[in-house]
């Protein structure tokens, strides 16, 4: 099953290695991990992305909570879930047929070109992992030289169970 | 008034109370140790062990007897790495400590400067909490947070490492009056409508059993459970953590539950049909095979730290919060009753339980020692405890009425942990006899507190438990390796008496059976440390014993 956690932690050195340890030692894959600023200074938000079981991922929260540095600890549930990921992605263009097609792609995606040469456009992309492998599956055949993710972040649809 | 960072630690430690300080110095933590020389009198003991595992599980000793919290201190790289065991000891079983390390100066670190280990990192998984102070106007919130976060909540170990620039630079001292982090707010009040459902549950139970853990010490709570116990005639069993929670002598006390529990404990947890679980983490040295655990018991499960309850067991009424407060209000919704038939099949499982019967054997065996410590101190004294047969023999034999009374090295099981714990309790009770039961084995792995203990005058009475093996692990080559005794037998053991004369002390030899009492009040009312190196019966098993991934109530060793 796919978990996707919320975490306010107090911003300070360490901290990222407190947490992540604890995935770690309970054999818990971490897909993916971001984390900025929050709405509250001193205070960041990570999103990470797990696999795992159920009950072990219910000690994994409790043990997150008992970390001082962390504020507090939410599941997004999937009915509740807006989640979005950036990517950039350098893809190979060899003749002004394929550059049209791209950008066909891109206008399809709602995506942008952010940087041209004479060999490559690099892309930028946002949208939920779904949509973002879609439009990466589609780019493939012309050669993608460099794919640069952000790691999904994500917010609950209803105000209330926000992380305040 | 500016005061430099160590002038800060020595009036932070004032202020939190802290007693006694165990350490070694070295170069990083130099400058802490120079002020304490400033001070025509430092307001705390600064006891000098000799092995920095020796101070942290002295430091750990002390807090497990006081209830308060133990300091110690080393230096930075080997030091600090000296500390690990001790740390891992105090964290699994929820000790609470503030170990000081001394640090390599800001300006080196993570440059692999001489002496430089990466303390906070290495020690993430094994302390409550850590911190690296990395500004001197830090500092004084930092040591008011460490004791804090170490002695609330569920207690742990929290590490500070000091650069020692730190240490050196100055700043205005204001010792902040509380901690406040956000993250960090135990639970103390249990949910009222939870207590209440417990209660009926409680109030319906044909067959129900307390277990009790270790919890109900740190919560200072064994009055309230012997009061609902009397209130509600439910037998009370220990798990090795809680022994001393709970009177020995009580009558409805049925005795240690778990791998090397006792049979009637095993047997009445395994057929109850209510488990009321006490501050206890069910650890699998308490459940063994825990699909075949208590299958038809409903458990209530209190305790301090969420992530405890339904890690293990599922917990139909889980309660968090501090023991004490709980199990007041629980004992208000609680009325009188007697599980008469319960009681009566519970007095069943003691007719086969080897416990209850006769000490035919007239060796000097184990039993025979345990009971001759408490012929002479009737459960007053402190029994102090290192890992092996010993340990499981002092869990079973010693008598134990007071809370803190029984200490010893669960969770991680370190061997090495006795005789420097015993150090500690004794120098946090000196009024109080102390008796430290060590094996052969682990007396050695911290040997060299002797000077400690010795210089320092203390009188504890160490009872060597000399078999001349490693005999936990002989004993399961005995069951399960057809007595291929690998590494176990301690060829070699010096003879310990002359150890411990080399060091100034005294020592006895006991070898028969009679000699043992006079040796032993010889020893008490000498009122310094005696070391009695017991010769007992090489092969001596310790029984009953769940096997590895058995059901607790299957035993071997009961006919
Ligand atoms: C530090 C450490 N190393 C190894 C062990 C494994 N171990 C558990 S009990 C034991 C034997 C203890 O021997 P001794 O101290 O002589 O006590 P006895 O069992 O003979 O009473 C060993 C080696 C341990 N628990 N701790
Ligand atoms: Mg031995």
């Amino acid at each position: 099953m796919k978990h996707t956690i919320a975490i306010l932690v107090e911003d300070l050195p360490g901290v990222m290695a407190r947490v992540a340890g604890l995935f770690t030692r309970r054999g818990f894959n971490i897909n993916s991990i971001a984390v900025g600023h929050s709405e509250t200074p001193g205070i960041s938000r990570m999103t990470i992305i797990v696999n795992g079981d159920e009950k072990v991922l219910e000690q994994v929260m409790k043990q997150l909570n008992k970390l001082v540095d962390v504020v507090r600890v939410r599941d997004i549930p999937a009915e509740n879930i807006i989640e979005r990921e950036l990517v950039l992605v350098r893809v190979h263009v060899d003749s002004l047929a394929v550059r049209s097609e791209i950008i066909q792609l891109v206008e399809i995606f709602k995506a942008k070109v952010v940087f041209v040469e004479r060999n490559t456009m690099t892309i930028e992309m946002s949208g939920d992992e779904e949509k973002i492998n879609g439009f990466l599956n589609l780019l493939k055949p012309f050669g993608i030289k460099e794919i640069v993710r952000t790691g999904t972040i994500a917010i609950n649809k209803n105000s209330k169970n926000g992380l305040k | 008034m500016k005061l430099t960072g160590t002038e800060i630690i020595v009036e932070c430690l004032k202020q939190e109370k802290a007693k006694v300080l165990f350490g070694i110095p070295g170069a990083a933590i130099m400058p802490l140790y120079d002020t304490f020389g400033k001070y025509e009198e430092i307001p705390f003991k600064n006891i000098l062990c000799r092995h920095e595992q020796g101070a942290i599980h002295a430091a750990d000793g002390y807090a497990r007897a006081t209830g308060e919290v133990g300091v110690c201190i080393a230096t930075s790289g080997p030091g600090a790495t000296n500390l690990i065991t001790g740390l891992a000891n105090a964290h699994m079983d929820s000790v609470p400590l503030v170990a000081i390390t001394g640090q390599v100066p800001t300006e080196m670190v993570g440059n692999d400067a001489f002496q430089e280990v990466d303390i906070t990192g290495i020690t993430l998984p094994i302390t409550k909490h850590n911190y690296i102070a990395r500004k001197i106007e830090e500092l004084p919130l930092i040591i008011k947070e460490a004791f804090y976060i170490a002695k609330t909540g569920r207690p742990g170990p929290v590490l500070i490492d000091l650069p020692k620039d730190i240490q050196l630079s100055k700043c205005n001292f204001n010792y902040p009056e509380r901690a406040n982090r956000r993250g960090y707010n135990p639970s103390y009040k249990g949910h009222l409508k939870q207590i209440k459902s417990a209660a009926i549950k409680i109030m319906n139970a044909r067959k129900p059993i307390i277990v009790a853990g270790g919890g109900v010490i740190k919560s200072k709570a064994s009055a309230e459970l012997i009061k609902i116990v009397s209130k509600t005639n439910i037998p009370v069993v220990n798990t090795f953590m809680g022994l001393s929670s709970f009177p020995k002598n009580h009558p409805l006390f049925l005795g240690m539950l778990g791998m090397y529990g006792q049979y009637t404990a095993n047997q009445s947890v395994s057929n109850a049909d209510l488990i009321l679980a006490l501050g206890t983490r069910f650890d699998d040295r308490i459940t063994g095979n825990l699909s075949k655990f208590c299958p038809q018991a409903e458990v209530i499960h209190i305790d301090i730290d969420p992530a405890e309850i339904g890690k293990n067991i599922y917990a139909k009424i889980p309660i968090v919060g501090d023991l004490k407060n709980v199990l007041q209000q629980l004992n208000n919704y609680l009325e009188e009753k007697e599980p008469v038939e319960w009681l009566n099949e519970i007095k069943g499982f003691k007719e086969k339980d080897p416990m209850y019967k006769e000490n035919d054997n007239f060796l000097l065996n184990s039993r025979f020692i345990m009971e001759s410590i408490n012929e002479l101190f009737r459960g007053e004294a402190i029994i102090v405890t290192d890992v092996g047969q010993h340990q499981m023999w002092a869990a079973h034999y010693t008598q134990v009425n007071f809370p803190r009374h029984f200490i010893s090295s669960g969770g991680l099981g370190a061997m090495g942990f006795g005789f420097p714990a015993a150090i500690g309790a004794k120098i946090g009770c000196p009024n109080k006899p102390v008796v430290c039961i060590t094996g052969d084995g682990g007396f050695q792995m911290n040997i060299q507190e002797l000077a400690t203990a010795i210089y320092n005058r203390l009188s504890i009475i160490v009872i060597l438990m000399n078999n001349g093996y490693l005999g936990m692990v002989r004993q399961l080559q005995e069951l399960f390796c057809d007595k291929r005794y690998v590494s176990t037998e301690l060829a070699g053991n010096p003879d310990f008496v002359k150890v411990v004369e080399g060091y100034g002390g005294t020592g006895y030899r006991v070898g028969k059976r009679e000699e043992l009492i006079p040796i032993l009040h010889e020893a008490h009312s000498k009122n310094e440390f005696v070391l009695i190196d017991c010769h007992i019966p090489q092969e001596e098993n310790i029984f009953p014993l769940v096997k590895p991934d058995s059901s607790i109530n299957q035993m071997i060793g009961v006919d």
